[in-house]
């Protein structure tokens, strides 16, 4: 048992270098040699230890392919996180469709989210249930999500809250991929006082709890215009980009943890042979940090940032309910909770609908980012069902001459 | 040790007097106090602003304010809430008294049952169980809380006040948590098919009778624990302890239980009449708790053996789950007055306690938790969720270690290898995330704080941004900041205590 089990861990950590020599072209350039002894390990390794260990099946299905490869393999294999993609896709075609997007119009009859059409019907939703599940028929009607007391149609709202959401998510993923991988590579690859300052920099923003900071920086946003005077061109200007200008502030306090994990990810790669080697061909620190070492870190960066982005949405709308994010004219979920929220008696459609769309939205990309964990993470195995398993045995003993690997190797488990 | 403390608490001032700056110099810009008088229409608006430029020295650069505000910081005076002329001096001991209240309750409680499911769902790894979990704790990551807050006013407070005005049962209910519940623990408990089966059909059987008599009998209107329910919950208590941590099979172990079941059952008695006759407060009551726990350890110790240790800790377990019991009792005995004063709408949905109420010690404790209620289930939701997954993870690591199939393999039961080998190893880990985490609930539980209306230091910090006050907020952020510090401090050296590999360098 045991000596299967070092057999495993010396597949998983071929695997795992293999990995690394797919993912960026150049890393193996100045490493041929290291290279070639994976490759020539893996040639007959896998061979030697068909019908032995957990993993073999795994060695086998990856030979030859890419670190991209398969990591898109295993991430459709995540079914959680292809609902995640679907409904993300979806949600933001809905939204994008529906209420245009930079100046392009959308197919939505209210383009103005605060515009007040008439109240219609007392602002009960138009939307109707199919007569399946016990509606009147199916229909959208003008004004599918309802209306609020002075007529803003909430679908139209909602969506412009989507809209802010998904922007706030984008952008802030940009800021804190930026700041956080170039702190923490040059903190780790560095080393040294370098390293010291820049890591305590990075305790004294992550000492104070997200929500504190960010609203601080929401309140800058929204005061700073009228302290200082600007013109009302500027305010306009101002107003409009608000999701873009929160999602920067946000994103310049939520680096951090990015940057600790990059950071620690440089330190133990910088060691590596791969780097001395093409520090020995004579490439420059800049190449080494951004072709030799960045792309090995890839999973750890995606799959953090993936998470962020979803706890982001939901950070988003706190602060707008707080009144220290997104502001009138701009339209957050959040806003739209708070200004909502006494009204849950008579008007709960108002309620639900900014809800669901808030849940559905981190829901949807903390899945992608789950699949993303198991899909960069060579220890991932496939696992199948219990009753798979079963069945694998029962034809297992039905016919015990083709006994195969694959049921004797995964019933143990 | 004492140089790593020293060092780290050196580093920690320092931090924390970079931060107060920064923070200063932020604030500096992001606030703005005039402006209210900036629209004014008021013929001496102008005066108005020279003089209110005046008090909070405005003229002056920021970093000149700041040493201003620093020197007075140090020498013990935090500043003033100039919009209500309130000395923050006066504001912060109330404020850090309601927020560790509030968050107390909801971490104990997440970290409890958040470890435990964590546990569960690592044993049943690609389970159908474990799948469930993690998808719910998923689910629950992405909640909202303040869209939970209003959830949970809706439903928790007004419907259960009405429920209350005109008890009846809902069937569809009962039977939906009944199938919930079944599900749990044929899930939790694992097992064949057959004995999943069995499970389910119990935990269905028995939660559908008690939800139907919790609510067919009106006991939520009169809700007692009683002699009845306290048997019930300690020989529970005492069975479970005993098969989780000893076995059945140890009977010395099973008997030190029930023997302070017993005695608890006694001592239930005894403090009835005496509760009634005598005034109590809560140092008596720890009091009372310390010679419960130390009257358990003697038992279990008479009872002794070759492992005396599992005796005394299960029955030391069973006498804390007891002691609890009795107290809540207690307080529950108050329940029909207080349904009485509160009008018949006992569940409050604002503020930590109810306005110009006063009574003895048991119904001020009743007060103070139905004030709880719905904050701590908020709370409760989101952190729990954050524990499973954490707990999960570090328990499927324990269980890939060596020595987990040394023990395997030497011929122990698999339950001895879970509690004694894997499950300690699994918690140490927590020692380095629960207190940095806590302080962090502490400073962040602003949402909450902010729906609920309860005044401590989130909603303090809210306010005085609304209000463009500087001093409270510096004085949030120094205690916020400074509590960080020594949490993440004392975290390093639980850990380094805990874990015999982690050598501390000065």
């Amino acid at each position: 048992m045991s000596n299967n089990d070092n057999e495993q861990f010396d597949l998983n950590e071929l695997e795992d270098r293999r990995g690394q020599g797919g993912l960026g072209d150049s890393t193996v350039q100045g490493t041929t040699e290291a290279a070639d002894a994976i490759d020539g390990h893996l040639e007959h390794d896998p061979a030697e230890a068909v019908g032995r260990g957990e993993g073999v099946g795994e060695a086998i299905e990856v030979e030859g392919l890419s670190q991209g490869k398969i990591v898109l393999r295993r991430f459709v294999r995540h079914i959680g996180a292809l609902f995640g993609l679907a409904t993300i896709i979806i949600i933001a075609l809905l939204s994008f469709l529906t209420m245009g997007i930079g100046g392009i119009d959308g197919l939505w009859h209210v383009q103005d989210p605060n515009s007040t059409p008439p109240v219609v019907n007392g602002g009960r939703p138009t939307l109707g249930l199919p007569t399946w599940l016990g509606g009147d028929g199916f229909q959208i009607g003008p004004y599918p999500f309802g209306q609020n007391t002075i007529g803003n149609d909430n679908f139209a709202q909602v969506m412009t809250g989507i809209q802010t959401s998904l922007i706030v998510m984008f952008v802030l993923g940009v800021v804190v991929l930026l700041i956080g991988t170039t702190i923490g590579s040059l903190s780790g690859y560095y080393r040294g006082k370098l390293d010291n300052v820049l890591m305590r920099f990075t305790d004294l923003v992550i000492t104070l709890p997200v929500i504190v900071l960010g609203a601080v920086l929401g309140k800058m946003i929204y005061t700073l215009p009228t302290k200082w005077g600007w013109s009302d061109e500027t305010k306009a200007l101002i107003q409009r980009w608000m999701p873009v200008e929160l999602a920067l502030a946000l994103g310049l306090i939520l680096w951090p943890g990015l940057a600790r994990l990059v950071r620690s990810e440089f330190l133990s790669l910088r060691e590596r042979e791969f780097v001395d080697s093409a520090r020995v061909a004579g490439a420059t620190n800049f190449r080494i940090i951004t072709k030799h070492i960045l792309p090995n870190t890839m999973g750890v960066i995606v799959v953090n940032i993936t998470l962020l982005m979803s706890a982001s949405v939901v950070l988003e709308t706190a602060l707008s309910f707080l009144g220290f994010g997104i502001n009138y004219p701009s339209i957050s979920l959040g806003g739209l909770i708070s200004a909502n929220q006494s009204a849950f008696d008579t008007r709960p459609w108002l309620f639900w609908w900014p809800g669901i769309f808030i849940i559905l939205l981190a829901l949807s990309v903390n899945f992608i980012g789950d699949g993303l964990r198991d899909a960069f993470d060579p220890r991932t195995k496939r696992v199948p069902s219990q009753r798979k398993l079963d069945r694998a045995a029962h034809r297992a003993h039905m016919d015990t001459r083709t006994t195969t690997a694959t049921a004797s190797g995964l019933g143990g488990n | 040790m004492i140089r790593f403390i020293a060092r780290r608490l050196v580093t920690a001032v320092g931090l924390l007097l970079a931060l107060s700056a920064v923070v200063y110099g932020l604030l500096a810009i992001a606030l703005d106090p005039l402006e209210d008088l900036r629209t004014s229409t008021l013929p001496n608006a102008q005066a108005l602003r020279d003089a209110r430029v005046a008090t909070l020295r405005l003229d002056q650069p920021w970093y000149e304010r700041y040493w201003t505000w620093l020197t007075q910081f140090v020498q013990g005076n935090p500043g003033l809430a100039w919009r209500t002329q309130q000395r923050v001096a006066d504001i912060l001991p109330g404020a850090i008294a309601t927020s560790v209240q509030l968050v107390v309750a909801a971490t104990v409680l997440a970290l409890i049952v958040g470890v435990t499911i964590g546990v569960v769902s690592a044993l049943r790894q690609y389970t159908t169980f474990d799948y469930s979990v993690t998808f719910v704790s998923f689910v629950l990551f992405s909640l909202p809380v303040f869209w939970v807050a209003v959830l949970l006013k809706q439903f928790m407070a007004i419907e259960l006040n009405n429920y209350l005005g005109s008890p009846s049962v809902s069937w569809p209910l009962v039977v939906g948590l009944s199938l919930v519940a079944g599900l749990f623990w044929a899930g939790a408990l694992g097992g064949g098919r057959r004995r999943q089966l069995i499970t389910f059909g119990f935990a269905f059987v028995v939660t559908a009778a008690t939800l139907a008599f919790i609510f067919g009998s009106g006991w939520l209107r009169n809700p007692v624990i009683g002699p009845i329910g306290y048997i019930l919950i300690g020989v529970g208590t005492a069975v479970a302890v005993t098969a989780l941590f000893a076995g059945m099979r140890n009977r010395r172990a099973l008997y030190s239980a029930l023997t302070t079941v017993v005695v608890g059952l006694i001592s239930y008695f005894i403090l009835q009449g005496f509760f009634d006759d005598y005034e109590v407060n809560t140092g008596f009551l720890l009091g009372l708790l310390a010679f419960a726990l130390v009257l358990a350890a003697v038992i279990g110790w008479a009872f002794g053996g070759p492992d005396r240790g599992v005796s005394v800790r299960g029955a030391v377990l069973v006498a804390l789950v007891l002691s609890v019991v009795t107290w809540f009792d207690r307080v529950l005995q108050t329940f029909p007055e207080y349904y009485r004063i509160s009008g018949g709408r006992p569940v409050p949905t604002l503020g930590s306690q109810r306005p110009n109420f006063s009574g003895d010690y048991w119904i001020t404790q009743l007060d103070k938790m139905t004030h709880l209620i719905l904050p701590t289930l908020a709370l409760l939701l989101i952190g729990f969720a954050g524990y499973v997954r954490y707990e999960r993870g570090a328990t499927l690591e324990v269980l890939n270690q060596d020595y987990i199939r040394t023990a395997r393999s030497k011929g122990l039961p698999e339950r001895v290898v879970i509690v004694r080998h894997a499950l300690r190893n699994a918690l140490m880990p927590l020692a380095s995330i629960v207190p940095p985490d806590f302080i962090a609930m502490i400073g962040g539980a602003v949402i909450t704080e902010t729906i609920f209306s309860w005044n401590g230091m989130g909603r303090m910090f809210i306010r005085a941004l609304g209000g463009s006050e500087t001093d409270p907020i510096m004085a949030y952020i120094m205690i916020t900041g400074g509590m960080a510090m020594v949490a993440n401090i004392i975290a390093d050296i639980l850990y380094a205590v805990l874990d015999p590999r982690i050598r501390v360098n000065a």
